[in-house]
């Protein structure tokens, strides 16, 4: 069980050789409870944080304890596992390793086969003591291998930029092997954007022609916008905000629904609220900490790029 | 059912009363063929008129004559022939062309018989001449044969697109049939993990939860034998699915039945409720994170049974991520309910997806007296009452 002691040790000033916290993510009760068991036994070192019990008390939870390890399960009431793990990858604050995320499944024939490719690991429910026992032992040697990375050497910050030196890194190229701790990050960085690539999205039929015209209703009106006059689009709880050079409209589709829409080439996801037509874009600035921002050709305000995404604003 | 492969009756010639039948069945086919026959005979009649002169009344007689009687031999011929195939009602074989050749023949003897008598004297030229006969004859037999050809074409056609649309049948039902008995396999392994964990902390309710599974496996998949069971026994499948489904939702699912004991024995067509309340729970209840109730109703409007599942979960549309991009209601589950109401209870019988007033959905599905009825009332196979749902203990 979790002491209280532990969650209130403060934790930017954790002390890194100490046992490693994981948070569980699963929405039925007793699958939950036998995970939590069944890890115990496999890790006895293992703290365990209280469960959560929603995609949205998953991102919380993870954020305020900032655990070493996820344990998430890919359907949850609210957010589902792998929008979970995007949104606390992307909310991730830049002085913590990101954490080493586990999807938990009982079946999900897209999800396995990206799992298999991509995932740090995955497990199936039910899960099983040996399996589980494989996957923990995985865990511990990752977590070795970026502890001890951290002990000896520089650790690179977990954008990827490396402080004295010429070439930055950016955190979706994988950096090379004589930094562990931001192999992980990157490793996982990619992981996950492909894996969220790989899901189906809730619109399952592929649609042949993008969309042209973007149509936002006001009252009796409806405004019909050329898709070409968008500057970006935003989520904004459950609509999109929808920014021209002159005007925002808003419509009641989610950005999951709007994305497959949209034409690939000209609109780039840059963070998970955030879809923007790169024509607009003029520039793309890399800042110390490797932080990516966009300034837009008709708009004042300059767009933050998630970890995830940044990896495409480079040189050609 | 096999598909209907076109058989040959044997090879003998077949009985009276058979051919008859056939006949019978087929007189207005008939009717039209001749009309048509009758029709182009006046045609050529006018047609030799014009190119060899004489009476009028001697040529048309003749003409119709002839050809009627060439007609008569072949069309209805070929139900007195053996090898006539059910589906196109032509012979096949050595038939096919003998046929037409003796009835041509037989029909132009005959019909130029006719003729002979009621022209008599004014007898026209060309049946004298020996020549001039086989000439007649041969131009006959040209048109015969393509009258006869045509005929057959589209005997040949008809029963093609009989085939198609009995083939397009049989697979919508084949198709219906086996959406009713798959078994989303998240939901069962799901049910297994939780079964699984169960097994050691509490054995008994393990065992409840594993002959819920059973039986709602054995429901699901045998798909539908008859096409009704009870209304009570519907209402057991549900419940059973429900257990299941509460093991996993713990609190967050509470359910609720209402099914009147006067109900309780009408016929339904089984598992008609089941994506219902599937849909219930998945799209509302499920990712709803408070979770919430779900209603199971049954009573009678007037004549009409309504059955009811109800929700108080995430709701319809409105703001939330639509399923698959499509409204709500146009789902793949709700078709398949509308689509075997269709089938097995007619047109009259509906349903309906409303928004309720106080949050979640209301799917109501109406029976109307006259559709009910025509569903087969199969004795009730077992009257079980649902039985009342153990809240999950406390662990």
């Amino acid at each position: 069980m979790t002491t209280p002691s532990a969650l209130a040790t403060s934790d930017a000033t954790r002390d890194v050789s100490s046992a490693p916290r994981a948070l569980i993510a699963e929405d039925e009760p007793l699958l939950a409870q036998a995970l939590a068991a069944e890890l115990r036994r496999a890790w006895p070192d293992l703290l365990l944080l209280p469960t959560a019990q929603d995609g949205d008390e998953a991102i919380a939870l993870a954020l305020r304890h900032r655990p070493e390890l996820l344990f998430l399960d890919i359907r949850m009431p609210g957010c589902n596992g792998l929008d979970a793990a995007q949104a606390i990858v992307e909310d991730w604050p830049d002085d913590t390793p990101l954490p080493l995320i586990v999807f938990v499944t009982a079946y999900d024939q897209h999800a396995l086969q990206a799992f298999e490719r991509h995932a740090v690991d995955y497990l199936l429910k039910p899960v099983q003591p040996a399996r589980l026992a494989a996957c923990c032992t995985r865990l511990q040697g990752l977590l070795q291998r970026a502890h001890a990375a951290s002990a000896t050497q520089v650790q690179p910050d977990i954008n990827g930029a490396t402080r004295g030196h010429g070439v930055s890194a950016d955190a979706s190229d994988q950096a090379t092997s004589e930094h562990p701790g931001a192999d992980n990050n990157a490793a996982l960085l990619n992981q996950l954007r492909a894996l969220l690539s790989a899901a189906p999205h809730a619109s399952s039929h592929p649609t042949d022609a993008p969309l042209q015209v973007i149509q936002a209703a006001v009252g009796q009106q409806v405004h019909l916008i050329p898709v070409d006059e968008v500057l970006y689009f935003e989520a904004a709880d459950k609509y999109v905000r929808v920014l021209t050079a002159t005007r925002e409209h808003l419509i009641r589709q989610s950005l999951r629904e709007l994305l497959p829409q949209l034409d690939p080439q000209r609109f780039w996801q840059v963070h998970r609220g955030t879809v923007v037509n790169i024509r607009e874009v003029t520039q793309a600035l890399r800042d110390e900490s490797g932080k990516v921002t966009l300034t837009l050709r008709q708009r004042p305000e300059r767009l933050a790029v998630s970890r995830l995404y940044a990896g495409r604003f480079k040189g050609m | 059912m096999p598909p209907h492969q076109p058989h040959h009756q044997p090879h003998h010639p077949p009985r009276l009363s058979d051919t008859l039948a056939l006949l019978r069945s087929h007189w207005l086919l008939l009717l039209r063929h001749g009309a048509i026959v009758l029709g182009f005979n006046s045609l050529l009649a006018l047609a030799t008129q014009v190119a060899s002169g004489g009476p009028g009344d001697i040529h048309f007689v003749y003409a119709q004559a002839i050809g009627l009687s060439i007609w008569l031999c072949i069309d209805v011929g070929r139900y007195l022939v053996g090898g006539t195939t059910q589906a196109t009602g032509w012979p096949t074989g050595w038939r096919a062309l003998a046929l037409p050749v003796v009835g041509t023949a037989l029909g132009f003897a005959i019909g130029t018989l006719i003729g002979q008598a009621y022209a008599g004297e004014r007898a026209p030229h060309w049946t004298a001449s020996q020549q001039q006969l086989a000439a007649s004859l041969l131009l006959t037999a040209g048109v015969s044969a393509a009258i006869t050809f045509f005929f057959y074409a589209r005997a040949r056609d008809q029963a093609r697109l009989r085939r198609i649309a009995e083939a397009e049948r049989q697979a919508a039902e084949a198709r219906l049939k086996l959406l009713e008995t798959q078994i989303e396999p998240h939901m069962l392994f799901n049910t297994l993990a939780n079964l699984r964990v169960l097994i050691t902390l509490d054995p008994p309710r393990a065992q409840d939860m594993l002959d819920r599974l059973i039986d709602y496996l054995r429901a699901t998949l045998s798909g539908s034998r008859n096409s009704s069971h009870a209304l009570s026994a519907e209402f057991s499948r549900l419940a059973d699915y429900l257990a299941l489904m509460q093991v996993r939702m713990g609190a967050r699912l509470q359910v609720q039945f209402d099914l009147p004991e006067a109900l309780a024995d009408l016929p339904v067509p089984p598992l008609l409720l089941q994506p219902l309340v599937e849909n219930a729970i998945q799209h509302g209840l499920e990712p709803h994170k408070a979770g919430g109730t779900l209603w199971l109703s049954a009573r009678l409007d007037g004549e009409d049974l309504l059955l009811s599942v109800a929700d108080n979960g995430r709701g319809l549309g409105d703001g939330v991520a639509t399923h698959a991009g499509r409204a709500p209601g146009t789902g793949f589950g709700l078709t398949q309910v509308r689509e075997r109401l269709h089938t097995l209870c007619g047109a009259a019988a509906q349903l309906t997806l409303t928004a309720r007033d106080q949050g979640g959905t209301l799917a109501q599905v109406r029976l109307p007296r006259a559709a009910r009825q025509t569903t087969d009332a199969a004795p009730p196979r077992e009257i079980v009452r649902p039985a009342p749902l153990r809240p999950p203990t406390q662990c």
